[in-house]
């Protein structure tokens, strides 16, 4: 799964970052960023008319960002929240 | 005692992540003003500044810009690289680099930190803020921190008058050894997640409970927009209501003095120059400074409280609309205050075309010296008013003014925008921890604002005032003329031969020679139309002149008011924004073509607006 398409409020964890293109200036900000494998991640809001971009928690750190940039975050889903079924 | 003297002035530069509270411990160590906010960029040029240690060392003292790593993306981010590196021109290495880290945000801005240690100089590390984190229950341990990372380790609070002193301590010691490399492949989140989890220990295992408590509302889909267009529509309000009373203070005062300096000085040259020139012209700019300062207590404090990022999220798909990023948001709501730091600021933006509209559509953005020109017209001509029970007639054309300027910066950012399609618009930028207004940088950042104002209005308006004074006073009427004095001065006969020009718009005389020192500040066209209606009209005193606001609605007639208000949302007349464009882009085709363009704007939007006007 990308983070774009991570439904608001499920924490999930990063696998990797992907390129896209080269070089890719975004996705080795998004690494220095600490969107690194093994992270926790989480949408926490997106934005009005149409949803981009989201807002994202990651650390003790929030960050807006465009779905475009969002979809080179590849992530997985640990466990579903209690509330939550599993997709 | 046996410190080791330093051969020559020490230079030390405080780097770090944005929004790291550099600023804030550089105004702290240095006694500057630097202006301190909380989002990302708020500083985009290296500051200097100087500072004597408790042993009696003087220091000079860099702020550099704020950045996530050495491998900038952005102009303000490629300053603070090349310092770092020792390739930026003119600037030497700095002989000590104090890190500056946020304690509440380690694991963010370690990374940086141990990217920094990579370049094999001279380091320390001040932990910021360390009575938030303390707040948050995070408990830092600072001699293992010291020993994980190879370099001295402090605690600072950048906003406590003695929160630098462990910092200025360090200062006075010998400068530190350069910290042992890590290996060239080291990576360095995971040395920052194991050094965190040794030095690092927390009460309570997540407590971002407020942040999160507050985003859901503010962040919020239909709510966020909603509180974002109280919250402004609230502020112009602001501007206009509560400054009324300040400013008849104000004006009751310049009356008095005109009238006091009036009856002190004979009938003469020097009455007139000093009532009509300096009273009149420079007293009835004064009048304005409570709105200004009330519309900059209002950035200030969104600026502090770290909800401008969040704003920018709301309006990033509007910005989209137009092709541009919330990134841009930043540097335009600045515009707001003034459109010069408003284009420094957009040196935080890293795609160049976007940057580039931005800078050109930044002018469109209100500013605050349009601020008098607006509230004059508006206060003589749009009655005072209750529309649909709680707004106020005055207020919403104030609101309409602002919004015609930023919709058509929208339209003029899409058309421009048609040539460079293909490129991606970059946002990803941080959201910061919310924070509660220092009122003691609200004071400074207010006082320096009203400084700032003062002195233009003691220097460029008072000369520019006096200037037209003596071309509306002289030459004076041949003896045995009639017709008021002003027709047969120079500035009389100027304004005569621009009419032709103006005329289409509704524009007497007068205002085209307002418009003309109005070109270098616009402000000065509040000042000089006080001016030259003082002099035209024979006989009046002092006190009328200070209520230009009753004098103007018997000359004009709304729809040439209507037109000149127009006119200010467009005609580019400020030097200082035209010289800031320059130099930031480092082109004159840039300047010429974004003065061309608001030119041909003001001109078609003020045309259209008398004759739409006359009509009614």
């Amino acid at each position: 799964m990308r983070l774009n398409e991570l439904p608001r409020g499920m924490e999930a964890i990063i696998d990797r970052v992907e390129e896209a293109g080269q070089p890719d200036p975004v996705a080795g900000r998004l690494r220095e960023l600490g969107f690194v494998p093994d992270e926790p991640v989480c949408v926490v809001a997106t934005a009005p008319m149409g949803g981009d971009p989201i807002a994202v928690r990651i650390g003790f750190t929030r960050f807006a960002l465009r779905r475009d940039e969002a979809a080179r975050v590849i992530v997985h889903v640990d466990k579903a929240p209690l509330d939550q079924t599993p997709s | 005692m046996n410190v080791m003297t330093p051969p020559r002035t020490l230079r030390i530069a405080l780097v770090g992540n944005p929004n790291c509270g550099k600023t804030a411990l550089f105004n702290l160590l240095t006694g500057s003003r630097q202006k301190v906010a909380n989002y990302a960029g708020a500083t985009v040029e290296r500051k200097e500044g100087r500072l004597t240690t408790p042993h009696g060392h003087e220091l000079r003292v860099l702020d550099l810009p704020g950045a996530y790593s050495l491998v900038a993306t952005s102009p303000d981010e490629a300053v603070t690289r090349d310092i770092c590196a020792g390739t930026y021109r003119g600037e030497p290495v700095p002989d000590l680099l104090v890190c500056v880290a946020d304690a509440t945000n380690l694991r963010l801005h370690l990374r940086f930190v141990l990217e920094m240690r990579q370049l094999g100089r001279p380091m320390m590390l001040a932990v910021n803020m360390i009575d938030a984190a303390r707040r948050k229950g995070v408990e830092i341990d600072l001699p293992r921190l010291r020993a994980e990372l190879g370099m001295p380790v402090v605690a600072t609070v950048g906003i406590r008058r003695d929160g630098a002193a462990d910092l200025l301590a360090q200062l006075d010691a010998p400068l530190p050894p350069p910290p042992p490399p890590l290996p060239a492949d080291a990576d360095l989140h995971a040395i920052v997640r194991r050094i965190l989890g040794d030095c690092v220990t927390r009460a309570h295992p997540l407590s971002t409970g407020l942040e999160e408590r507050l985003d859901r509302w503010v962040l919020h889909p239909v709510w966020g927009p909603l509180i974002l267009t109280v919250l402004l529509f609230v502020m112009f309000q602001a501007v206009f209501a509560w400054a009324q009373p300040l400013m008849d203070g104000i004006d009751a005062g310049m009356g008095w003095l005109g009238e006091a300096v009036g009856r002190l000085l004979p009938d003469g040259v020097l009455r007139s120059l000093l009532v009509t020139g300096v009273i009149a012209g420079a007293g009835s700019v004064v009048t304005f400074l409570p709105q200004i300062l009330i519309l900059f207590l209002w950035i200030l404090v969104l600026e502090e409280s770290g909800y401008l990022p969040r704003a920018a999220f709301l309006l990033d798909p509007l910005m989209s609309v137009a092709g541009l990023s919330g990134r841009s948001f930043i540097p335009l709501l600045s515009s707001f205050a003034c459109a010069v730091p408003g284009i420094m600021a957009t040196r935080t933006i890293q795609n160049p075309r976007d940057r580039l509209v931005t800078i050109m559509i930044a002018p469109l953005m209100t500013c605050s010296a349009r601020l008098p020109v607006y509230t004059l017209l508006i206060g003589a001509f749009v009655p005072h008013r209750a529309v649909g029970g709680f707004l106020n007639l005055q207020g919403l054309v104030l609101f309409g003014l602002y919004a015609a300027g930023i919709l058509t910066a929208l339209i003029v950012a899409r058309v421009m925008r048609r040539g460079g399609r293909g490129q991606e618009a970059a946002l990803l930028m941080e959201l910061p921890a919310y924070r509660l207004p220092n009122p003691r940088d609200l004071l400074l950042g207010l006082t320096e604002r009203a400084r700032i104002f003062l002195v233009r209005v003691g220097t460029t308006i008072v000369s520019l005032t006096v200037l037209l004074w003596a071309l509306s006073s002289f030459p004076a009427p041949p003896p045995g003329a009639t017709g008021p004095a002003i027709d047969w001065s120079l500035a009389g006969r100027i304004g005569h031969l621009m009419l032709p020009i103006f005329a289409p718009l509704g524009f007497n005389w007068q205002i085209c020679v307002a418009l003309i020192p109005g070109l270098a500040a616009r402000e000065v066209a509040v000042g000089a139309l006080a001016t030259v209606y003082a002099i035209g009209d024979a006989g009046a005193d002092a006190d009328q002149a200070a209520m230009l606001g009753q004098l103007l609605p018997t000359h004009w007639s709304v729809a040439t008011a209507l037109s000149l208000l127009a006119w200010y949302v467009y005609a580019p007349q400020c030097v200082a924004t035209l010289a800031v464009i320059r130099r930031e882009t480092a082109s004159w085709r840039t300047v010429g073509i974004t003065a061309g363009y608001l030119f041909a704007l003001a001109y078609v939007a003020a045309f259209l607006t008398y004759h739409l006007a006359l009509l009614f």
